[in-house]
């Protein structure tokens, strides 16, 4: 996975986050493995999904490789720097190159500053041009992404949720990255404005080639806008490929059984019952099983999926980590 | 059976701002006193805090005595031979004392309110802010403040330093910063987590930014409510300490008039009903005015 | 058909805000029909959740106000009818589950304990006979090892199974009516499959009527027979989901199925742009006087800004609130 760095924007290898562990004033503390020996490479200019339930670590990862949270392993570069090995003043400097975007536009935006304040912010923290340079900057994203640049003067609660998504995209946007996190950008919105912002994000990645890593569990939104998605389980990945060859020919059971699980508009009422269905809920990523972690609910498991931990095997681009494939028992 | 969770939320959700909404642009400051002054009750605490310091600092010129003078007999009734408030048990003019002791009461409250909210932000804030052994040291610190007794702590520290206004002011400002230090920590803790304070970190913040400017002004509302009553106490604070003897006695104040009159409260109701009235109203014109500030500085409620 | 089992007739709620009164809820009339599913589709805003509010007597006054319209339930009239009477119904007759299933569980009660409350509330039971019906409606909601959840406190349990013990509550007394507002918007796509599958399950076995309050038609399209489709307080398309999703009149309807990025599975491989419903919903205190979707409507006629369009009979064999599909 190292090898193909010249092209790929983001590289992540071996990525470890876990919290907790050490001694606690009861006894040892539980280990959460929120996300355990990630990798993946995002080509630049494209668009990388990252898709999964609660639990399975795909936010962790996003806030990993914005550094937001502590690794606990693992390399991340972007471009030719190594943003993992970069601390203090030299990773404040290098933030430059990647931004994120919210979930929750309510939250994410500071109630206590203007919106033309809080796009800015970023230029002014990190001393980007002049004054008049940063205004300018700031006139020219409001347009970018379809607000009016009056509107610079008022606060996040007078916006509606799809424009203050809008807002966030801007102050992403403001310090001109390489790639931009998008950590569920459309899931707080209403239906009818997921498209706008949609639509807009496909015509900002196309106007300024950036690269994005889109983390979500619409399968329905990551399927439209993800160039190569990756499924995530309790913080590995179970199964990678480019969003025509993942839909058409899923091979991870837990992929089918994801797959399986959205409501479909398309009159397959008839049919529910017949797809594949998951007993239970994701277990919880303290206690994890020494098998396949996903054994334990998976409808085909054997007794070596209890035992053994499949590796993630590539066949022709195809990632997959599940002992019954390639097999011929699947 | 159980309630609906948020029941006007669909309310909320309703008007959505139109798309065109009116952008009205005006300058911060002026905004912001634009909102304090249509919020009535503010306008009122200010207007009688302005009273109360006409009163102590402009009151003198027109009523020259001296409080510490005994200007008639005991305890005369308010308004008997001219004294509107009336003479303590030592037949001193209350009104001379009111206005001379307010100056210093309302030094000192200010003063003493200052010093907590400068020591229990700091402290609740880096505690907040940093947690870990950070927060352990801080907070245990707090608590080591928090179980002593304040006013024997407070004698102490007067005893040993001398009692002089400036020692009585810092006594009060240090026993009781602990209460701002919890509600600036908890507070900081909750809004640490928020996604605009991940969000200016991504865009490179360094911690001082982040603590100053991003979570401090989100926490403010309950800082500002504590450091009202805080004003509130350290007044009550220094007639405690006046009353045992331990506060200037070279200086009047309010509390001075409350503690030398206490013992013949059954006689002369009245000599510790106005200094007590004085400071009530002080708290009130105080607290009024902090909530204006508060939704002042709050931009939801600004513009609406 | 045989007389609807509850009967929503030009129900109209009246909201007086700062910014102004808002018609919150404008004539709508609904009606579900024993064992069956109805669908109420719409963005936040659009009144899905105050008809809910409406049904179960729950609307905030003030500053809400039922005007006019009445609510019946099996030929009972619920508009008007004292608090009393009304608390009495709910639960036994009508029962709801909300979106978030924490919020609504009282966290210092064990989920059997909560459950043998409402029992014992509207049916009177013994606390043992309560407890045992606790234990069985677990057993119903598909928990495994019933009777040892039935001890477990609501943090205990994870986000799906907290649903499942909210469907137990609802059930418990066997209510007629069940409304589920957004059920599984908060939970994971797997566990929200379960959940259908459980809500149908108890449909199909209980009898019992389903109004299911989404923002996705998908779930509409699984779980549904009818389906009505609101904006801005008002009812703009409803009849069986098979006609309204596979030939909607509405443009908004139209609107709200294309711009959803569909799960294909066989995507192709060039992609178009997503259909958009430009603007957002208006604000519900300065409607006018046309169609409150006229702003935002693609094929809006100079009829739509003067005149409210009345819903009826297309030849699609489904009610539409449109003056271009009948035109």
């Amino acid at each position: 996975m190292s090898g193909d760095a010249r092209n790929s924007a983001l590289t992540v290898e071996g990525l470890k986050v876990h919290f907790g562990g050490g001694r606690g004033l009861l006894g040892a503390r539980p280990t959460v493995h929120a996300v355990d020996g990630v990798s993946f490479s995002v080509p630049a200019g494209r668009t990388f999904g990252i898709v999964g339930e609660s639990g399975s670590g795909k936010t962790t990862t996003a806030l990993a490789v914005m550094r937001l949270v502590p690794l606990t392993d693992g390399r991340v570069t972007l471009g030719d720097t190594v943003v993992s090995e970069l601390e203090g003043e030299a990773l404040r400097a290098a933030r430059r190159q990647f931004q994120i975007v919210f979930q929750d536009p309510y939250s994410s935006l500071d109630p206590r500053k203007r919106a033309g304040e809080i796009v800015r912010e970023p230029l002014d923290l990190m001393r980007i041009g002049t004054r008049a340079e940063r205004d300018a900057k700031v006139a020219e994203l409001f347009g970018q992404v379809g607000l009016r640049p009056e509107q610079r003067a008022l606060f996040p609660h007078q916006f509606s949720g799809g424009q203050r998504q809008r807002l966030g995209l801007a102050r992403a946007l403001s310090t001109e990255p390489d790639l931009i996190v998008c950590d569920e950008p459309v899931s707080a919105l209403d239906v009818a404005i997921q498209a706008q912002i949609l639509n807009l994000m496909a015509r900002l990645q196309r106007e300024l080639g950036l690269t994005y890593l889109f983390i979500s569990h619409d399968l329905g939104v990551v399927q439209h806008i993800c160039d190569e998605i990756a499924v995530m389980y309790l913080g590995q990945i179970v199964e990678q490929a480019d969003r025509v060859t993942l839909f058409r020919d899923p091979q991870h059971p837990y992929t089918k059984a994801l797959l399986a699980a959205v409501p479909s508009v398309h009159g397959a009422r008839a049919d529910r019952r017949a797809r594949l269905r998951l007993k239970g809920d994701p277990p919880s990523p303290v206690n994890l099983p020494p098998g396949c972690r996903f054994a334990s609910r998976c409808p085909v498991a054997e007794p070596r999926c209890h035992r053994e931990a499949p590796p993630l095997v590539e066949r022709g681009g195809h990632r997959c980590a599940c002992w019954l494939v390639g097999s011929g028992e699947n | 059976m159980t309630k609906p969770p948020d029941m006007l939320a669909p309310l909320d959700a309703a008007p959505p701002l139109a798309e065109e909404a009116p952008v009205r642009a005006m300058h911060p400051a002026r905004e912001m006193a634009g909102m304090f002054f249509r919020n009535y009750p503010a306008v009122f605490g200010l207007v009688l805090l302005l009273a109360i310091l006409a009163f102590t600092f402009v009151g003198p010129l027109y009523h020259p005595v001296d409080p510490f003078e005994m200007v008639w007999a005991p305890f005369s009734r308010p308004g008997e031979e001219g004294y509107l408030f009336g003479t303590d048990y030592l037949g001193r003019d209350i009104l001379a004392a009111m206005m001379a002791g307010g100056q210093v009461s309302l030094a000192i409250g200010l003063a003493a309110a200052v010093i907590s909210l400068v020591i229990g932000v700091t402290v609740g804030a880096f505690a907040g802010y940093y947690g870990g052994w950070v927060e352990e040291a801080l907070m245990r610190f707090t608590e080591f403040f928090q179980v002593l007794p304040t006013l024997l702590f407070s004698m102490v520290i007067v005893a040993l330093f001398g009692a002089s206004l400036l020692t009585v002011t810092f006594a009060i400002g240090v026993v009781s910063w602990t209460a701002v230090a919890r509600v600036t920590r908890s507070e900081f803790l909750r809004i640490r987590e928020l996604e605009y304070v991940a969000a200016a970190r991504s865009g490179s913040a360094k911690d001082g930014y982040l603590i100053f400017r991003v979570i401090l002004p989100n926490a403010l509302p309950p800082i500002v409510v504590q450091a009202n009553l805080m004003v509130g106490s350290a007044i009550l604070f220094e007639a405690a300490l006046s009353f045992l003897g331990l506060s200037d006695p070279n200086v009047m104040s309010w509390g001075q008039v409350i503690g030398s009159n206490r013992p013949y409260i059954l006689d002369a109701g009245f000599a510790v009903a106005i200094p007590g009235f004085a400071i009530f109203l002080t708290v009130l014109a105080i607290s009024l005015i902090g909530d204006g500030l508060n939704d002042a500085l709050n931009p939801k409620l600004r513009q609406r | 058909m045989s007389a609807p089992l509850l009967d929503i007739d030009g129900i109209v709620v009246d909201f007086s805000t700062r910014a102004g009164d808002a018609r919150v809820l404008d004539h709508v009339s609904l009606d579900v029909a024993e064992g069956e599913i109805l669908g109420i589709v719409g963005e936040s805003g659009c009144g899905k959740s105050m008809t809910a509010l409406s049904i179960m007597g729950l609307v905030p006054q003030p500053p809400g106000r039922l005007t006019s319209g009445s609510i019946r339930l099996a030929g009972r009239e619920l508009v008007g009818l004292p608090e009393s009477e009304l608390c009495d119904i709910r639960g036994k007759e009508i029962g709801m589950i909300f979106q978030e299933p924490m919020s609504s569980l009282n966290p210092v009660l064990t989920v059997g304990e909560q459950i043998a409350e409402s029992v014992r509330l509207h049916e009177g039971a013994s606390p043992r006979a309560a407890m045992a019906r606790a234990v069985e409606m677990l057993r119903a909601v598909e928990i495994p090892e019933a009777d040892l959840r039935a001890k477990a406190y609501p943090h205990q349990l994870s986000g799906g199974m907290r649903q499942r013990v909210m469907i137990a509550i609802a059930l418990a007394c066997r209510p007629r009516v069940l409304i589920a507002d957004e059920p599984t918007t908060a939970l994971d796509a797997t566990v929200q499959a379960q959940i259908f599958d459980l809500l149908q399950d108890l449909q199909r076995d209980m009898g019992t009527a389903i109004v299911l309050i989404t923002h996705d038609m998908g779930a509409v399209a699984e779980l549904a027979d009818r389906v009505a489709v609101m904006y801005a307080g008002r009812v703009v398309e409803k009849g069986a989901v098979g006609t309204v999703l596979s030939d909607p009149r509405h443009p908004y309807t139209r609107g709200l199925i294309a711009c959803v990025p569909h799960l294909e599975p066989d995507p192709p491989a060039v992609r178009a742009p997503l259909l958009e419903i430009p603007g957002v919903v208006p604000a519900l205190t300065d409607l006018g006087r046309g169609c409150a979707f006229a702003p935002r409507c693609g094929s809006r006629i100079a009829r739509c800004d003067a005149e409210k369009p009345p819903l009826e009979a297309m030849d699609g064999g489904h009610l539409t609130a449109c003056w271009v599909a009948r035109a």
